[in-house]
């Protein structure tokens, strides 16, 4: 699966795309494997209602499951306009 | 419906006129341009970067669905990334319809999605150093409105 991160998620963490092996079935159980991994994971998550998901483009919300998902994307909320 | 992500100046004048063209039942078009304004500090850049996999198809929904609410000719939507400095124009809104209300209510519910749902990120750098912009509790309730 592959994982995007993007602005200041994607500076904490140190790169804009990684290709993982997971079995989460869950958002959440994604960002909990992530967290435990690293410092600098624990600390892009640390407050997860400040961050954005989406699935396979779409956003979506951390409760949401991955099967059968391909790309999930982290980013803070959306300042376009 | 003309959506377009792209990281060159665009003209909005020269937008406007060109979107006006071939539009024989269109009595009214409303366009919002937004621009980079600067800050405390003197703005020295905006970066803005955004989801290049996502971006078109995000904005291209908002505008579907700003079709289906309203009575449209056609909609444009322009919105830039990369470097930009005080002044620039960052995007463009403009909404084609029979008569006015139709128009400024899309253009509206337009601006309202672009700014919270479209996936951009913008990034000021001043003399006191670069960060990122916050989004606004103002900007997600503005959502409301529409629902």
């Amino acid at each position: 699966m592959d994982i995007m991160y993007f602005a200041w998620v994607r500076e904490r963490i140190g790169l804009p795309k990684e290709t993982v092996e997971t079995q989460a079935a869950t958002v959440s159980d994604l960002v909990a494997e992530l967290v435990a991994r690293e410092d600098r994971y624990a600390a892009a998550f640390a407050d997860i209602t400040a961050l954005r998901v989406a699935l396979d483009q779409e956003l979506s919300d951390f409760d949401a499951p991955l099967a059968g998902v391909r790309e999930v994307a982290f980013f803070p909320p959306m300042t376009g306009g | 419906m003309i959506v377009r992500v792209q990281e060159n100046l665009f003209d909005a004048g020269a937008e406007l006129n060109s979107f006006a063209k071939n539009q024989p039942s269109v009595g009214a078009i409303v366009t919002f341009t937004g621009l980079v304004r600067d800050v405390a500090g003197g703005l020295q850049g905006m970066e803005i970067e955004h989801y290049p996999g996502m971006t078109a198809k995000a904005i291209e929904a908002i505008a579907a669905d700003a079709q289906n609410r309203w009575s449209l000719a056609d909609v444009l939507v322009i919105h830039r990334y990369g470097t930009l400095h005080a002044t620039d124009p960052i995007m463009m809104v403009a909404t084609a319809s029979k008569h006015r209300a139709d128009a400024f209510a899309a253009a509206d519910f337009l601006m309202d999605y672009l700014k919270s749902r479209a996936p951009f990120w913008k990034k000021e750098t001043t003399g006191d150093g670069a960060s990122w912009v916050a989004a606004k509790d103002d900007d997600e309730e503005a959502l409301n409105r529409w629902s």
